[in-house]
């Protein structure tokens, strides 16, 4: 692999999350197939290029998902996966679940993006279970997003309220997803994962490598 | 399987469900959701039922009016927990009712596979986490797969939107979801649909799911609900 030099922007703060969003889309290639999880994720999609040709799958059986119904567009047989009104986009089509999930395990799907509680080194995922005794755990479909799509991103604020570190050596929360996510992004940085644990830093926003490297409890090359 | 029934309302329709049966419950929060067949079956009074669905109800009515009529002793789907589960929140926090959470896409390729006489399959989905705990794993071309066993139901109801006599079934939009594999496979398959047509007026072309699936039919008027605090 050739390293690069890691983009340290440190004469700004962190992302917002739109602007997080907006990061994220430029990193999504022309004509790919692409889910976005719900929450967050799913704000990428006003930042995607409307002539790129991206299509956005929901799991709940569309692929042409277009944006969000206001108003009499408001149509309650056509939601996403979170269950907000949407639109369909010309060449749009709807399948049953069976096939739609056909479609992440199948490999047919490019990419999708999802939000964590937490990612390891190597890439687990955890985003479903705090495991806390009282939770109800609920996984939907990101177990199956997490082993189908070809790429899986993360989209998450490297630390939490607490200022604990999301980016780990191992994973407190239940798995997700064992070694499956490729590349995290968060207001603070862009990591890529690695099968070793060790993280490659691409970018930083409003803290430098060295301060990454005090603040987080992963092995990061620079 | 003979001939499919038009049945005169839901409530023929939902007629001599047993105590302790398993019920496929199609929709994906209220898109697809059975809500006339939902409420013939609460009517009929069948308890200590299995509820296989994607989510545990949202709001008051529907699946959550099953629930909160105290007729589910457990629930099978994969998202349990969501702005307006508070009927099936409470349930389950108070230990009255059983939860089993499965991934969205195996749960699908499991009713699917039930429906298909398939006897399960390995999947990766799940492999690693605490979801494939106790289950039988095997390595294929390199990876670890969960064996998934197959899911069939004494009955399912399922809300499609147009049907003619011979029983065919054609959808709308995003409220297909789980109505198609669904209706493969359970013993009793009702479906309620907006419109009913003489045989001959669906294009065969269009059909989603043939007539040998379905059992009975019921007209019933879609209920327009929008799922509140979605994000």
């Amino acid at each position: 692999m050739t390293a690069t030099a890691v983009r340290e922007h440190t004469d700004r703060g962190p992302l917002s999350t739109e602007e997080l969003a907006a990061r994220i889309a430029r990193d999504i290639p022309p004509g790919s197939y692409v889910n976005l999880g719900i929450g967050q994720p799913t704000r990428i999609a006003e930042h995607l290029p409307p002539d790129a040709g991206i299509v956005l799958h929901t799991e709940n059986g569309m692929l042409g998902m277009g944006p969000a119904a206001v108003g009499d567009r408001v149509d309650p047989d056509l939601t996403n996966a979170g269950k907000v009104p949407v639109t369909e986009l010309p060449g749009a089509a709807y399948f049953h679940h069976a096939d739609s999930f056909a479609m992440m395990r199948g490999g047919h799907l490019d990419v999708c993006v999802l939000g964590a509680f937490q990612v390891s080194g190597r890439g687990d995922l955890a985003n479903w279970h705090t495991g806390e005794p009282d939770a109800i755990p609920a996984v939907g479909g990101a177990m199956d997003l997490a082993v189908g799509a070809e790429r899986v991103l993360v989209m998450m604020k490297l630390f939490t309220r607490d200022g604990a570190a999301k980016l780990v050596e191992e994973c407190g929360y239940p798995l997700t997803g064992a070694a499956c996510v490729h590349t995290v992004y968060t207001d603070h940085g862009v990591f890529e994962t690695g099968p070793d644990g060790a993280v490659r830093v691409l970018e930083t926003y409003g803290l430098t490598l060295a301060e990454l490297r005090e603040r987080l409890p992963v092995r990061l090359l620079g | 399987m003979t001939a499919t029934v038009v049945a005169a309302d839901a409530d023929e329709a939902l007629a001599g469900v047993a105590d302790g049966s398993t019920v496929l419950v199609g929709g994906f929060g209220y898109a697809g959701m059975p809500f006339e067949l939902i409420a013939a079956l609460i009517r009929q009074g069948a308890g200590g039922l299995t509820v296989v669905s994607n989510n545990a109800g949202n709001g008051d009515v529907g699946l959550a009016a099953l629930l909160k009529a105290g007729r589910v002793r457990k629930v099978v789907c994969s998202f349990p927990r969501q702005s307006d589960s508070y009927v099936f929140d409470a349930l389950y926090r108070a230990g009255k009712v059983e939860l089993e959470v499965v991934p969205q896409g195996t749960l699908a390729e499991r009713i699917r596979a039930g429906g298909a006489g398939i006897g399960g399959f390995f999947s990766p989905v799940g492999a690693g986490t605490p979801l494939a705990a106790g289950k039988e794993t095997r390595i294929i071309d390199g990876r670890e797969h969960v064996l998934e066993a197959p899911i069939r139901g004494d009955l399912a109801l399922v809300s499609a939107h147009r049907a003619d006599t011979a029983g065919n079934l054609v959808y709308r939009r995003t409220a297909r979801n789980f109505g198609p594999v669904m209706a493969t496979a359970a013993t009793t398959v009702v479906a309620q649909v907006t419109e009913i047509v003489p045989a001959g007026e669906l294009d065969p072309e269009s059909v989603v799911t043939p007539g040998i699936f379905v059992d009975r039919l019921v007209r019933a008027e879609a209920r327009r609900l929008t799922v509140q605090g979605a994000r």
